[in-house]
């Protein structure tokens, strides 16, 4: 394939983080196992985290759901982003080595 | 269809866990081998892709919604090798940071929907393309039948995860969790389709290029 250029990426990156930019209309009905584990009766089984970061997706100490949600989206995209980059280095530089 | 700590026994988080190190093992052996210089970067906007779709529920029926788990589109676009560690890296940040599955059931979620949910949409893609041949609508038609199949195949496993351990009888938590996730995964065909079209807009050099290899590398 031929070399992709840096801004392509960029602007790629930047399509991840507009997604998220809607994420507050996202649906909030519990999803496909909750609702199983509610109609079912086990959902009180469910542990609390040992400890909490950005709890269900909601950025702690900014009083505006939405913008607090939106914040934690941009946060996860690019730490996951920057995770899923590293990863294919680090592949890519063990390939080389091997 | 992220498992919370709770609902799984020691036994059964334990046997996930080695499972889906196993299989991480063995993807992680692959990717290694077969990565190409440019593909580091298509792994980082895919991952942040796949997790911005993932916070977009929709609401199926009944009060219910589904979100995409993004196996397909990984397989697809990566590979089932580097779909594999890039769902994993997914799954791994949303339960570190933002609480969204479980840490003891995190090898059970990383099972289902990695190394399982990937494989199983790496395959069925390649068969698919093989049988519907050069039809213009092959691709998209190969693309829905593995999204499709591999969130309920996610769901199945989840189920028997949820049936060993006690959770619910096994007549009850099957049929449900299969059901539910028929409809969702109709959801996850009709966002792959929307994200595959973009690519062939954007960069159509990137599926013609990476199609083939996925296919290569998911037989092999």
């Amino acid at each position: 394939m031929s070399r992709i250029p840096r801004t392509v990426w960029i602007v790629a990156l930047l399509v991840a983080v507009v997604v998220t930019f809607f994420s507050p209309l996202a649906s909030s009905h519990p999803d496909g196992l909750e609702r199983v584990a509610e109609d079912q009766a086990f959902i009180d089984t469910a542990q609390d985290a040992p400890f909490e970061v950005v709890p269900d997706y909601v950025f702690p100490g900014i009083a505006n759901e939405a913008v607090a949600t939106i914040v934690a989206g941009v946060l996860g995209v690019l730490i996951v982003g920057g995770l899923g980059y590293g990863l294919g280095r680090l592949a890519r530089g063990r390939h080389s080595a091997a | 269809m992220h498992i919370p700590d709770g609902f799984l026994n020691t036994a059964t988080s334990a046997a996930t866990w080695v499972a889906a190190a196993g299989g991480l093992a063995y993807g992680t052996r692959r990717l290694t081998a077969e990565i190409e210089e440019h593909q580091a970067p298509l792994l980082g906007v895919t991952a942040a892709f796949i997790f911005a779709a993932q916070m977009m529920n929709f609401t199926v029926a009944g009060g219910t919604s589904g979100h995409l788990l993004g196996g397909t589109l990984a397989a697809i676009l990566l590979g089932p090798w580097a779909g594999m560690v890039v769902i994993t890296a997914v799954l791994a940040v949303q339960a570190l940071v933002f609480q969204d599955g479980g840490l003891l059931a995190l090898g059970a979620n990383v099972l289902n929907m990695a190394v399982v949910g990937v494989l199983v949409a790496g395959v069925t893609y390649r068969l698919l393309r093989k049988l519907l041949g050069e039809r213009p609508w092959a691709q998209s038609a190969a693309a829905f039948g593995s999204a499709w199949l591999s969130v309920v195949i996610a769901s199945l496993l989840a189920a028997v995860e949820l049936g060993l351990s006690g959770a619910s009888p096994w007549g009850l938590v099957l049929p449900a969790m299969l059901g539910v996730h028929a409809l969702i995964g109709i959801g996850e065909g009709i966002i792959t389709l929307a994200a595959l079209a973009l690519v062939r807009v954007a960069r159509p050099d990137l599926l013609r290029i990476s199609t083939p290899t996925a296919e290569q590398e998911a037989v092999s």
